[in-house]
C-alpha cells in the first residue's frame, strides 16, 4: 500500500517526461500477488532505472476499480504510458514476456 | 401430468426450490422455473436466443419477483446490449438506474494481453461479489463465459477456476444462468456442461424446408421432472414463448351448449340447434364451394352473439375477405370495427408449423375468443409433412378445447379424392365434418352439402343444396327425382313441371267438383217434384176418406131422425117447429 503513494506521488510530478505509468491489480496476500508485486519490482528497478510510476491495487479493498480496468486474471499489470497500453497477467515470472509487454523487448 | 401437481405443492414434498423465469412457457416445462441457487447451463448455437433468454430472465425476475440481477456480458457492451432488448420493451437504463439491474462488460483481447506466469481468475469472483453485494442480487448471468477460453491461453487455469466459480457461484445462493456456444459433438465447445450439473437447457435453431424454428429442449434438470420435449418458441416483441406443453390428459371439460353456425338450414341438419360450444368443426370441399363463405357466417353468427371470434386468414388478406364477404350479405366490417372479430393474416410459409402454432396461441390466449376460424389449413402441407400438420392440429384441437373455444376449419380436397380423408387426415380429430362439394350435372355446377359427421347429436344425412345468394348462405332440399338428384336449375324446372302439372290436376278436380253439384242440384230439383206429387196424392186420399166420415156422420144422423120419427111422440113437439118451418 505504500507502493502505491509513493507512486501516485511520482505520477504528479513526472507524467510529462515519458516515464512508464504501471499499474498492477493483486488480490491480498496470495502467492501469486506477493510475487508479482517482487517480480515487478526488480523487473522495473532493473530495467527502468527509476523511471517509472507503479501503483499497486488490492481489488479486495477497492472492487469498484476492478470493474473500471475490466480486471479479470489477476494479477494483472496495466501499462497506462507509454502508448500504447498493454495488459499483463500472471505473476511476472517470465521476464521476457514481461519486458515484451512494457515494449522493452528489443532493449534487452 | 404430474407437473401441475408438483407446481402446486413443491414445498410440502421438500422437492427443488425454484425460481420463476417469468418466461411464457418455460416455466411450464420447467415445472416452476429454474433450481434456485444453483446455476443453469443454456447452450445452442449462435443467433438461437441464449442471450435474450438470459437476459429477459434477468429483467422478469427484477420486474416481476423482484430479483435484482447481474448480467455479464462477455460479449456486447452495456450500451449494446440496451439498445438489443430495447426492441423487446425492456429498459435496462432505468433497471440499472431502480438498482434492480447491473451490466458489468468484461472484455478480453488476446492481443492487448500478455501472459507473464501463473494467474487465476480471482479478479472475475471480485468483480461479481462486489456486483451481487452491490444489488443485492438474486440472479446472475454469465453471458457467454466461454469467450474466457478465447482470451486467455492457460486452460487447465480456467477450468479449475472455473469449477471453483460454479461452487462460488452455488454458495452465493444466486440463481445463475451460463450460456456457451454449442461445440461439436458436445453441448458447448468448452464442454462446460461437465461443471453445470443441475440444469441444461439446450437451444436450437433449425430450417427445415427454408423455414426456421427455434426449438428448446431440458436436456436435464436434476432432483425435478421436466418436460422432456423439444418445444418450439418464439421471440417477437414481448420476448420469448415457449409453446406450452400439449395437455395429454384428455380430460377436457364438455359443454353441452351449442352455438349455431349462422346458416339456418345447416343448424337444421345438426339436429336443429348447431354444433356443440367447444367443439371443433372442419368444412372441406373442392375450389369454390363455399368454405370461407361458410366460416364467415360462422364468425358473423358468433359477432351477433356480441361473443369475441379470432379469424385466421391463411390464404386471404383481411379486407379481401370483408368485400367478398360483402357481397353476400354479410357484414364483418361492423364487428372488426366494434372489437369483436380480430383478424390474424399470416402466410403459412411466413415460418414454421409449430411457431404458427405459438403464434396462434399467443393471438388466442391475448384476445380470449369463443369462436375460432383457421381458414385454410390446407397450405400448411406445404411447410411440413402430413403428420406433422396433423400433430400440430391436435394440439390446436386440444388447446381450444380446453379453453372452451369453438373452432372451424376449412380444407381444401383434391377433386380426385371427395369423400375421401382429407389432405391434412384431421377428420377423425374433429367432432364435425361437413362436405361442400360439386354436383355437375346438366352442364352446370352446384353445391352440394352434406354432414360428413357430427359426434354427439343427431344429424341429417340428407345431401342439400347449398346456395349463397346476395343475403346469405342458404340450404334447399334436393330434388330426388326418378332420374336421381336433381340441382340448380334442373331441380327449379322439375319444380315448375310439378308446379304445371298441380295447376292442371287442381283444374280437373275443380270441374268434378261442380259436375257433381250440379248433379245434386238436379236430384235435388226431382226430389221436391215427387215430394208435391206425393203431397197432391195424399191430399187426394185424405179427401175421400173425409168424404166418407161425412157421409158416414150424415147417415148416422138421418138413421137417428128415422128412429125418432118412428117413435113419434116425442118428435111432436120438434115436428111442430119443423112442420112450422116447413110451412
Amino acid at each position: 500500500m505504500a507502493d502505491k503513494n509513493e507512486g501516485l506521488n511520482k505520477k504528479n510530478n513526472d507524467t510529462a517526461a515519458g516515464a512508464y505509468v504501471l499499474r498492477l491489480f493483486i488480490t491480498g496476500a496470495s502467492p501469486n500477488s506477493i510475487r508479482a508485486v517482487e517480480n515487478v519490482k526488480s523487473i522495473c528497478e532493473k530495467y527502468l532505472n527509476g523511471n517509472y510510476e507503479l501503483e499497486v491495487i488490492d481489488i479486495h479493498q477497492q472492487p469498484e476499480l476492478a470493474e473500471g480496468e475490466d480486471v479479470i486474471a489477476v494479477p494483472l499489470m496495466i501499462k497506462k504510458a507509454p502508448y500504447p497500453e498493454r495488459r499483463m497477467i500472471g505473476d511476472m515470472s517470465d521476464t521476457h514476456r514481461v519486458l515484451k509487454g512494457l515494449g522493452l523487448a528489443n532493449n534487452s | 401430468m404430474s407437473k401441475s401437481q408438483k407446481k402446486k405443492e413443491p414445498v410440502l414434498y421438500g422437492t427443488l426450490p425454484k425460481a420463476l423465469t417469468g418466461i411464457t412457457g418455460l416455466d411450464e416445462i420447467t415445472g416452476g422455473g429454474l433450481p434456485l441457487g444453483r446455476p443453469t447451463l443454456i447452450c445452442g448455437e449462435a443467433g438461437c436466443g441464449k442471450t435474450l433468454m438470459s437476459i429477459e430472465f434477468i429483467v422478469r425476475g427484477a420486474v416481476q419477483y423482484n430479483e435484482p440481477g447481474v448480467f455479464v456480458a462477455f460479449e456486447e457492451k452495456s450500451d449494446e446490449l440496451a439498445m438489443n432488448v430495447a426492441s423487446l420493451g425492456f429498459d435496462l437504463k432505468k433497471l440499472q438506474a431502480e438498482n434492480k439491474l447491473k451490466i458489468d462488460h468484461v472484455h478480453i483481447d488476446r492481443s492487448e494481453i500478455e501472459e507473464t506466469g501463473e494467474y487465476d481468475l480471482e479478479g472475475l469472483f471480485i468483480r461479481l461479489g462486489y456486483a451481487i453485494d452491490s444489488i443485492g442480487a438474486k440472479r446472475v448471468v454469465l453471458d457467454t463465459l466461454e469467450n474466457l477460453f478465447s482470451g486467455l491461453d492457460n486452460q487447465a487455469v480456467l477450468r479449475t477456476e472455473l469449477r471453483r466459480l460454479f461452487t462460488w457461484l452455488k454458495e452465493k445462493g444466486v440463481t445463475a444462468i451460463i450460456t456457451g456456444e454449442r461445440g461439436e459433438g458436445s453441448l458447448t465447445r468448452q464442454g462446460l456442461e461437465e461443471y453445470v450439473s443441475d440444469c441444461v437447457i439446450l437451444l436450437d435453431n433449425r430450417v427445415v424446408n427454408q423455414i426456421t424454428t427455434r426449438r428448446l429442449r431440458v436436456i436435464k434438470y436434476r432432483g425435478t421432472v421436466h418436460g422432456t420435449n423439444e418445444y418450439p418458441f418464439l421471440i417477437d416483441e414481448d420476448g420469448i414463448s415457449v409453446l406450452p406443453v400439449t395437455s395429454l390428459k384428455m380430460a377436457n371439460k364438455v359443454s353441452t351448449d351449442r352455438v349455431s353456425t349462422g346458416v339456418s338450414g345447416l343448424d337444421n341438419m345438426l339436429g336443429g340447434k348447431g354444433l356443440y360450444r367447444g367443439g371443433s368443426v372442419l368444412v372441406s370441399g373442392t375450389a369454390g364451394t363455399g368454405k370461407t363463405s361458410l366460416a364467415a357466417s360462422f364468425a358473423n353468427e358468433a359477432c351477433n352473439r356480441k361473443e369475441k371470434c379470432v379469424y385466421f386468414a391463411m390464404e386471404e388478406s383481411p379486407n379481401q375477405i370483408i368485400r367478398n364477404i360483402r357481397s353476400i350479405g354479410i357484414d364483418l366490417q361492423k364487428h372488426v370495427d366494434s372489437g369483436l372479430l380480430y383478424f390474424n393474416a399470416s402466410r403459412p410459409n411466413l415460418y414454421g408449423l409449430e411457431m404458427h402454432l405459438v403464434a396462434m396461441h399467443k393471438c388466442i390466449k391475448q384476445y380470449k375468443p369463443s369462436v375460432v376460424i383457421i381458414d385454410p389449413i390446407t397450405n400448411f402441407i406445404n411447410i411440413g409433412s402430413v403428420s406433422e400438420v396433423k400433430n400440430m392440429l391436435v394440439r390446436m384441437i386440444d388447446f381450444l378445447q380446453e379453453e372452451q373455444i369453438s373452432v372451424m376449419f376449412t380444407a381444401l380436397s383434391l377433386n380426385t379424392i371427395v369423400n375421401e380423408q382429407t389432405d391434412e387426415g384431421v377428420s377423425s380429430l374433429v367432432d364435425a365434418w361437413i362436405l361442400v362439394r360439386d354436383i355437375e350435372f346438366n352442364g352446370e355446377r352446384n353445391r352440394g352439402l352434406y354432414v360428413m359427421k357430427s359426434r354427439g347429436m343427431k344429424h341429417s344425412n340428407q345431401v342439400r343444396e347449398f346456395i349463397i345468394t346476395d343475403t346469405g348462405l342458404q340450404l334447399v332440399d334436393v330434388y330426388l327425382g326418378p332420374d336421381g338428384i336433381l340441382t340448380g336449375s334442373a331441380r327449379e324446372q322439375q319444380m315448375l313441371l310439378e308446379r304445371t302439372g298441380e295447376a292442371i290436376r287442381s283444374s280437373a278436380v275443380n270441374r268434378k267438383d261442380r259436375e257433381i253439384i250440379r248433379k245434386r242440384k238436379v236430384l235435388e230439383a226431382k226430389i221436391a217434384s215427387l215430394h208435391t206429387e206425393f203431397e197432391s196424392v195424399e191430399e187426394e186420399l185424405n179427401k175421400v176418406y173425409l168424404e166418407e166420415e161425412l157421409k158416414k156422420e150424415i147417415l148416422n144422423k138421418n138413421r137417428e131422425e128415422v128412429m125418432r120419427m118412428r117413435r113419434g111422440e116425442t118428435a111432436e113437439n120438434k115436428e111442430k117447429t119443423k112442420t112450422s118451418r116447413k110451412k
